[in-house]
């Protein structure tokens, strides 16, 4: 019996001992990651990031009033949330349309049985299909967008929505500027970020020097991380809102140039080039006067 | 002459019998206040809501419906733990100790024994609520300026009868299972099912092939549909109130299935054992 003990107290020792040798080992062979874990990361690990996916579609259902597809509603697929294309087309679309022919494809909210239960059930569930449109509403959104962000700080679109919705709807350019950076540090090769950044320094601050630094830098991440052309044609967008730009401050050379490298890769160039004959015009109006 | 009587006796038997319900009922009561599920509960609902209101996002402090919805949240989940632990311990606690006996010799009917513990865990579970309901629009009032008073009391409303269907069903479920830990986990289950997937079984139905079809419509068409009662939605989103038909009609419905559920109750009460553990 004493021996049996005395067995076991020396395999613990051993281990102990080796445990103190080993781990230093360890961690020198490990490379050492390039940022101190949050204590979120810590405590859930990878399942944040689901975490995260659910705050970010919570916002989206507040967009909503509160009316969502569920997963049992024939409902759209997670890339067509709506909030994304209102933010991620802003300039480009009308979101408002796209929104609408959106909501015709997909039966949104989800088609509806034809029994009394689920008629009687809308009276005590949101069922109509209302926008936050208030501009003081948009407010409501921003608690989950910052939760998804400090949940899973590479989910890029969660700065970009955020950003626009502080840009656009509360004036609040500043904690957007400090939203983006943050989420540029994260994501030091997001052009998505820097476009959306650009967008605030312009818009939203009227500061059209950093803007043009801005997308000058997410045209050329564009470039490095689409050497053969992308298919999130955010080139065209980066491009077209420097040609705009540009064409503000009367740069016409410059803005030339960028349109015609817009009209290169665009599906339109006739409207491009409309712009283009636009723009040569207006030089021709400047010099004559 | 006669007749007068008769029905006069019938009114001092039926006020008998109402007191005996009340003084039962009261008893039950007076057992919330005394114990601390509800004090417990209610605190941390408020510690997490305030918690939570002490959060600044992007140097907003106007923000309120997320907090609405936390606040909301939590109340039903401490209403729902309230209900269904007082409620299932009530006749196997009377068992256990064998207080059921002096009570039923008294004399009182089993019927109202049940009656009784079903008023009581009712009436103490509203005035929960109250104080929960009233924590609730004293935080939304704090960054709201609109207050949606009709709102607030359909929502206290429903939520009261819901658990009123909830407190009969465990009530019923304390005479069936074995012991009231069983009895809480599995009528838990149900009601947390029925919340969250009870609306789109009907969906689901319409997906299979028979014969699964025919019973999923069975269980969607034959279970309570406690969702009607959850308007957690329409207050979070400022939604305003609902139509009062719809209100009274469903407080008729959670009425249905309440008298159902102790009716089962009373039918196994009948059958039960009381000396036999």
């Amino acid at each position: 019996m004493g021996t049996a003990w005395l067995s076991m107290v020396l395999g613990g020792v051993i281990c102990f001992s080796l445990a103190t040798v080993y781990d230093p080992w360890h961690q020198n062979r490990t490379p050492t990651t390039s940022h101190d874990p949050s204590m979120m990361e810590v405590i859930l690990g990878e399942s944040r990031r689901l975490f995260a996916n659910h705050f970010y579609v919570k916002a989206d259902v507040y967009f909503h009033s509160g009316l969502y597809p569920s997963i049992f509603d024939e409902a759209a697929s997670e890339e067509d949330h709506h909030l994304e294309h209102t933010a991620a087309d802003d300039g480009l679309r009308d979101a408002r349309h796209e929104h609408d022919e959106h909501d015709a494809e997909h039966g949104f909210p989800g088609k509806a049985p034809d029994d009394w239960i689920y008629r009687f059930g809308t009276h005590f569930k949101p069922s109509r299909h209302l926008h936050l449109d208030k501009p003081s509403e948009a407010r409501e959104l921003l608690p989950w967008l910052e939760l998804a962000a400090e949940l899973d700080p590479h989910r890029i679109e969660t700065y970009t929505v955020a950003a626009y919705w502080l840009r656009s709807r509360l004036q609040k350019n500043d904690e957007a500027v400090a939203f983006l950076r943050e989420g540029w540090r994260v994501n030091p090769d997001s052009y998505e970020i820097l476009f959306e950044l650009g967008l605030v320094y312009w818009q939203g601050k009227g500061d059209a020097f950093r803007a043009r630094n801005v997308w000058e830098l997410a045209l050329r991440k564009w470039r490095l991380r689409n050497p053969t052309g992308g298919e999130d044609r955010y080139n065209e967008k980066i491009l077209l809102h420097l040609a705009k730009l540009e064409e503000e401050a009367e740069h016409w050379d410059q803005s030339l140039q960028y349109y015609q490298e817009l009209k290169a890769s665009s599906p339109h160039p006739e409207v491009i080039q409309k712009l283009i004959d636009e723009i040569q015009a207006r030089r021709q109006r400047k010099i004559l006067n | 002459m006669e007749g007068s009587r008769l029905l006069k006796d019938r009114a001092t038997e039926g006020l008998s019998h109402m007191h005996s319900v009340g003084a039962i009922a009261v008893v039950v009561i007076k057992e919330l206040y005394r114990r601390k599920d509800f004090y417990v509960l209610f605190v941390l609902t408020a510690l997490i809501t305030l918690l939570m209101a002490s959060m600044s996002f992007f140097n907003d402090r106007q923000v309120v419906r997320y907090l609405k919805e936390i606040c909301l949240l939590l109340i039903w989940i401490s209403s729902l733990v309230i209900a269904m632990v007082t409620s299932a311990r009530q006749i196997p606690a009377e068992r256990e100790s064998r207080t059921i006996f002096p009570l039923l010799a008294k004399p009182v009917t089993r019927g109202q024994v049940l009656l009784g513990k079903f008023f009581g865990c009712w009436a103490a579970t509203g005035l929960a609520l109250v104080v929960f309901y009233l924590f609730f629009g004293v935080i939304a009032l704090s960054r709201e300026t609109e207050w949606m008073l009709a709102g607030y009391f359909q929502a206290w409303w429903l939520h009261w009868w819901m658990l009123g269907v909830v407190i009969a069903m465990v009530l019923w479920g304390s005479l069936v299972f074995a012991a009231p830990s069983s009895n809480v986990t599995i009528l838990l289950v149900i009601v947390v099912g029925i919340l969250l997937l009870g609306r789109h079984l009907g969906k689901v139905a319409a997906r299979l092939s028979e014969p699964m079809q025919t019973i999923v419509y069975v269980v969607y068409y034959g279970m309570p549909h406690l969702e009607f009662f959850d308007v957690r939605d329409l207050l979070t989103h400022q939604w305003g109130a609902i139509p009062w038909w719809a209100c009274g009609l469903a407080t008729v419905y959670a009425l249905i299935y309440t008298a159902l559920f102790l009716t089962g109750a009373w039918w196994s009460f009948q059958r039960t054992n009381l000396g036999e553990r």
